[in-house]
């Protein structure tokens, strides 16, 4: 019996143990290379070794000839499948660049798939694969964005969009303008490299005439909905399975030709196909990210204050637009004005293809970007203006009183509407807490004795929860025992323990007690997955709202067993009981359950069963924001650069559980550090990529990474979600470029010397020693 | 990333090594010793071998002993032999402080010195040590053994003078004298990564002037070697700034370094420059 | 395509008797013919360390070795770290102080962090950082892991 004293574990705001952790620390995950099937193929990718190039010929004859090989796919077998669709439906504007499952008369990259061989295992596969010939006749090469397009297809241009966004009469703001600062930058192309290699299983299940694939991740049930177009079946008759995946960042779980391809083999060979990515395929085939030049300028007034911005950017989409369209343009476009007011504004994205991997999202897409090119611009004015750069941000920062702050522009079909937040109320807070004064006389004096050292800062805002709605399922079995069923998709994020927190609030029960279904399309018939930081605001307002009617339906059938009001009760560790008195009369959540099976008398006429589906709409997405600072020392002699110290400060409205917050924020981090100092694909003349290796891909290892302090307010609640939730996932890589490049050109007393990530040692030696440092 | 198909051999005796060896070589036929190079090249199938001859269960292989005045390192020793001191004295010491520097933790406790010799990657700290410090390599054949000095045995990136056939059995490094000096620095991108340049420097002295330097390079070129010209430069002067830049810059500009889609070699030739100077300050710290 | 050779992996004090091809790596073996799934494939070529598992105690690169050199080998894996239902210490730090996220990495570190400490219980915290150093986490940029296994450090010393 459950007393008020009991100490009900995993209420909104604990930092509770994660239920996701007890599998993965014993080796008992199920990760899609850990899942077999009897009599399973294991299919290969033959790629292109050619960056652009016309196929005069594949000759598949001696891959066929090995023992064990089972099928040799070129497109020609598959001429029935289209090319791989949009996720958001489909664009007739950009059909014709999408990308084929294998490349049907042109390879495009260094990676792009030609030929699938299908054999009893993996090591067969592979040596089959070696001996396919394929003959191309190669085309020119484009490797950069900002060089001018070339044909595509005899149809159209590599330019295959301009995404504009803006507002107000730029032309006047700048031929008014006191001073006008331009500035040139680019952001290198990297991307998110998770732990886990991709990997997909397909399983035709003729008995049922259901296609399974297990390996989906991120958007289970949109892929879901794609295949079911591209292939032309029922979703009844298609299912998706996520099982623990290694990593997300917004590029694994993207559907992609590897994943198509193993459907329509499982369904032709009629056995089941899994396909392991390895990470040189990994390096070359995954989505790539980030490459963007933008030449963009401020116009400012006598006081410092921005009173338009003008950019123009170049946008390496690579060689295929895959499933997310011009997502990140319009991101780019959508919010590279940030936390400030800037009252004129124009972007122009010039989203152009290249012959490199093709390009989608990563972690903070658009906005990683656009903070680093916007903090850059910020920097440059400040020195332009004489003006301490603090002083410069807080003059353009949009203000308390302004908000909800609403823009013309569209990020991802909704228009930008600024939650209340209080910027320089957290600037004020984070410059405190950082002892920001202070730390400028100390690096004053340390660099008056001749050390490379600096500070810079980081402003932005994010966005979280795209809307516009999601749904939930919760079902409370005979014996208390709690399911949530979501469309949500778990990455490794904690949204099992999330959602079992939400949950667990208004079911007044242990969260433990909780199972959390996610990415499993034939459990629930809709989902949004895990992306865009949505999964706590929309999956988990959604969960809140069904918990919230299941608590209502089991008070309601307790009032009446108790003969008591459904007011005067609550739920205690899974016990209804009255609210002044917990040791009186009452009924378990098992019990109520019990009491609302179809064929019970005490039902009444309340449907049947224990549960709830509620859904949660929202009308804009909400905008978390907060700010990094890095504190960082040169050697000059090698180049090298030294994070000393570390700071984020961030308003999440509403923590479910701040020990997992803070861990997106360190994690993200990391993978900030790595863009701004490490991680880059760079490419040959010709085309070939030179990262295929994690020797050449410089994923940061513990000695590089510094250990953030962290200041996590909760000051601003959302007001588009009934819990206050704004996301967490992304902040902590958003703002880390712009504060590192501030600190460097702080460090080595040059302004703007930083106008392009990765600052290897190499770049920032030649910065130095360009200016005789 | 799945290596090609090989014949596998685990021999136990070097006779029994050497003689597989002389029979498979001509058909690319392999050493697997500590396999922490060999193996990942074999997984991109940039090697594949026909046959490979692993060396791990070959008795009297793991020497790790002075002898005639030299530290004898069988093919067999690892890396992780050398986190303590394999022998007294600065030799030891100066093994212990580079081994930190090898790749990870786990490699080291798989792959072995005389492994990274034979491979002869540009960027070995074992490499640059052997050239450095005048090791003499032990090359066993079916046929015999012949002694191969450091400076004949470096060709050029993972190329040596040792035959096909040929079994390097052991490494054999002069010890110091208890006045010798030294310093080791490199530098990387990241913890454990290949570096980019590296260098180890060793002298003595006599009468404060600098006696018998030795100064060595690696990663910066396509094979480690001693650098005459840096070396020139510091014998018979008193250790100190002048002379220490004196012999960086004599480093720098006698090199000729590689370039790659990463580095360039000005960068590379500015960077050693660095690092000899800060070797040099460390020995004399 | 060689001839198979049959051999006993003793994994987690578990004999497996399997038939092997001496090109299949150790990670592949564990993995595909013995069943032991927990340890994880991240780069297949030495760097990521995800498959890092102990063999004769010493932590190392099971996708550096072929099975077929495990032959009679002591093999511990991420499976046989928990004493039945009682979690090694480093595991439980490892939950304790969230230094896992998605979990791919997390068995590399778990055995990584078990040979050190089995070899060094006294190690100072910066040798710690420089043996952590060699595996990659893609999720919780480290603190966290640093963290838990000096957490686990001093509990396994105090307990010895």
């Amino acid at each position: 019996m459950a007393t008020a004293t009991n100490r009900m574990l995993g209420h909104l705001g604990d930092s509770v143990e994660r239920l996701e952790d007890p599998p993965l620390v014993t080796g008992k995950g199920r990760f899609v290379g850990d899942i077999n099937f009897p009599d399973q193929l294991h299919m290969r990718i033959v790629r292109s070794d050619h960056a652009h190039g016309k196929i005069i010929s594949v000759d598949t004859s001696a891959a066929e000839a090995v023992p064990g090989v089972v099928a040799v796919w070129t497109t020609e077998n598959i001429d029935d499948v289209p090319p791989i669709d949009f996720r958001e439906g489909s664009d007739p504007t950009l059909a014709l660049f999408r990308q084929y499952p294998l490349a049907r008369e042109l390879v495009r990259y260094v990676g792009d798939p030609v030929v699938a061989v299908f054999a009893e295992d993996p090591y067969t596969a592979e040596d089959a694969a070696e001996l396919v010939v394929i003959e191309i006749e190669p085309l020119p090469v484009l490797i950069n964005a900002d060089d001018p397009p070339q044909d595509f297809k005899g149809q159209a241009t590599t330019e295959a969009a301009i995404v504009e966004q803006g507002y107000g009469d730029i032309d006047t703001t700048f031929a008014n303008a006191f001073k006008v600062v331009e500035i040139d930058v680019k952001v290198s192309r990297h991307t998110g490299v998770p732990m886990e290699c991709r990997g997909a299983i397909g399983r035709y299940d003729e008995a049922r005439d259901v296609l399974e694939m297990y390996g989906a991740a991120k958007v289970p049930h949109r892929n879901r909905d794609t295949l079911c177009r591209m292939l032309n079946r029922p979703a009844s008759g298609l299912h998706l399975f996520e099982g623990h995946t290694g990593g997300g960042f917004g590029i694994r779980g993207e559907l992609y030709p590897e994943d198509v391809l193993v459907c329509v083999a499982a369904m032709r060979l009629r056995r089941p196909v899994k396909w392991i990515e390895d990470r040189r395929e990994h390096l070359m085939a995954a989505n790539h990210s980030r490459q963007q030049r933008h030449i963009i300028r401020a116009a400012v007034a006598e006081d410092g204050e921005v009173v338009g911005l003008d950019d123009e950017l170049y946008l390496d989409q690579g060689g295929y637009i895959r499933t997310h369209g011009t997502r990140v343009a319009n991101m780019t476009t959508g919010t590279l004005p940030g936390p400030y007011r800037f009252p004129v504004y124009r972007s122009i994205c010039h989203f152009r293809l290249t012959n490199k991997t093709p390009a989608a999202t990563y972690r903070s897409p658009g906005r990683c970007e656009s903070t680093f090119v916007r903090e850059r611009l910020m920097d440059a004015v400040a020195v332009a203006m004489d003006m301490d750069p603090i002083a410069l941000r807080r003059r353009n920062l949009i203000s308390l009183e302004e908000m909800p702050y609403g823009r013309a522009l569209d990020v991802l079909g909704d228009s930008v509407e600024h939650d209340p937040g209080d910027y320089a109320g957290l600037l004020d807070q984070g410059l405190a807490q950082i002892g920001w004064d202070d730390l400028q006389k100390k690096l004053a004096k340390r660099r008056a004795n001749g050390e490379m050292v600096g500070a810079g800062i980081s402003m932005f805002f994010e966005k979280s929860g795209l809307g516009p709605s999601d749904g939930a399922k919760i079902f409370v079995d005979n014996e208390g025992f709690i399911e949530v069923v979501t469309g949500g998709a778990s990455i490794g994020q904690g949204f099992e323990t999330a959602m079992a927190q939400i949950a667990a609030e208004d079911l007044g029960t242990d969260y433990r007690r909780i199972r959390v279904v996610h990415g499993q399309t034939n459990r629930i018939d809709y989902g949004v997955g895990a992306h865009a930081s949505r999964a706590t605001v929309l999956t988990g307002t959604a969960v809140s709202l069904t918990a919230q009617a299941v608590r209502a339906k089991a008070l309601d059938m307790a009032a009446e067993l108790l003969q008591t009001s459904a007011d005067s009760l609550t739920i205690t560790d899974g016990v209804v009981h009255a609210k002044d008195n917990p040791t009186g009369p009452s009924l378990t959540l098992g019990e109520i359950a019990e009491a609302l099976i179809p064929t019970s008398k005490l039902r009444g006429d309340r449907e049947p069963y224990l549960k709830g589906e509620e859904w949660f709409h929202i009308e804009h997405q909400t905008y978390p924001y907060g700010h990094h600072i890095a504190v960082v020392k040169v050697d000059p002699d090698t180049g090298g650069v030294e994070i000393e110290k570390y700071f984020i400060a961030y308003d999440i409205g509403r923590a479910i559980n701040p020990m997992m917050i803070e861990g997106q924020l360190v994690g993200g981090l990391a993978q900030g550090v790595g863009g701004a100092l490490f991680e880059e694909f760079t490419y040959s003349e010709t085309g070939d990529p030179q990262a295929v290796t994690f020797a050449d891909y410089l994923i940061p290892t513990l000695q590089e990474v510094p250990d953030p302090e962290i200041l996590l307010t909760e000051d601003f609640p959302s007001i588009r979600t009934p819990l206050g939730i704004k996301g967490a996932g992304e902040a902590g890589i958003t703002g880390a470029a712009g504060a590192i490049a501030s600190a460097i050109d702080n460090a080595i007393g040059i302004p703007g010397a930083v106008t392009e990530t990765p600052v290897s040692p190499q770049r920032l030696k030649k910065i130095l020693s360009e200016h005789g440092k | 990333m799945k290596p090609a198909a090989f014949e596998y051999h685990a021999p136990t005796t070097i006779d029994e090594a050497v003689a597989l060896l002389a029979e498979h070589a001509p058909n690319d036929g392999r050493i697997l010793a500590g396999g922490q190079s060999l193996v990942p090249t074999m997984a991109f199938r940039l090697a594949r071998p026909t046959h490979l001859i692993d060396i791990n269960n070959v008795a009297n292989l793991d020497k790790l002993a002075i002898e005639s005045g030299a530290l004898c390192i069988g093919a067999t020793v690892r890396h992780a032999q050398f986190h303590t001191p394999a022998c007294d004295g600065v030799l030891g010491r100066l093994l212990t402080d580079v081994v930190s520097n090898i790749a990870h933790y786990p490699i080291r406790q798989r792959g072995t010195f005389c492994g990274s010799v034979a491979h002869s990657d540009p960027a070995s700290e074992w490499c640059m040590v052997a050239a450095t410090l005048d090791a003499t390599m032990i090359a066993q054949s079916a046929s015999g053994e012949r002694l191969i000095p450091a400076k004949d045995f470096f060709e050029t990136v993972m190329t040596t003078a040792l035959n096909e056939d040929e079994l390097l059995r052991e490494v054999r490094i002069p010890v110091l004298s208890d006045d010798t000096v030294y310093g080791f620095q490199e530098f990387n991108r990241r913890a454990g990564d290949f570096a980019i340049s590296m260098t180890l420097v060793t002298y003595q002295l006599e009468g404060g002037k600098i006696v018998d330097p030795h100064v060595g390079v690696g990663g910066a070129e396509d094979r480690p070697r001693r650098i005459a010209e840096a070396e020139a430069a510091l014998a018979g002067q008193t250790p100190g700034d002048d002379a220490f830049r004196a012999a960086a810059d004599a480093a720098a500009a006698a090199i000729d370094p590689m370039e790659d889609h990463a580095t360039n070699a000005q960068y590379r030739r500015d960077l050693t420059a660095t690092l000899v100077r800060r070797a040099l300050e460390n020995a004399a710290s | 395509m060689s001839d198979k050779k049959d051999i006993t992996l003793t994994i987690n004090g578990r004999d497996h008797n399997v038939s092997v091809d001496p090109r299949w790596t150790l990670a592949d073996v564990i993995r595909d013919h013995c069943g032991q799934t927990g340890t994880h494939l991240g780069c297949e070529h030495g760097i990521c360390g995800a498959c890092t598992i102990l063999v004769d105690d010493s932590p190392v690169r099971s996708c550096l070795m072929f099975g077929i050199q495990a032959d009679g080998k002591k093999i511990r894996t991420v499976e046989g770290l928990a004493n039945g239902d009682e979690y090694h210490p480093l595991q439980r730090a490892f939950i304790e102080n969230h230094a896992l996220q998605c979990g791919y990495c997390t068995p590399g570190f778990l055995m990584l962090a078990t040979g050190i400490l089995e070899a060094q219980p006294d190690i100072s915290d910066d040798d710690l950082n420089d043996v952590l150093s060699s595996n990659l986490c893609r999720c919780t940029g480290y603190a966290n892991i640093i963290k838990a296994v000096r957490i686990a450090r001093d509990e396994m010393k105090a307990a010895s």
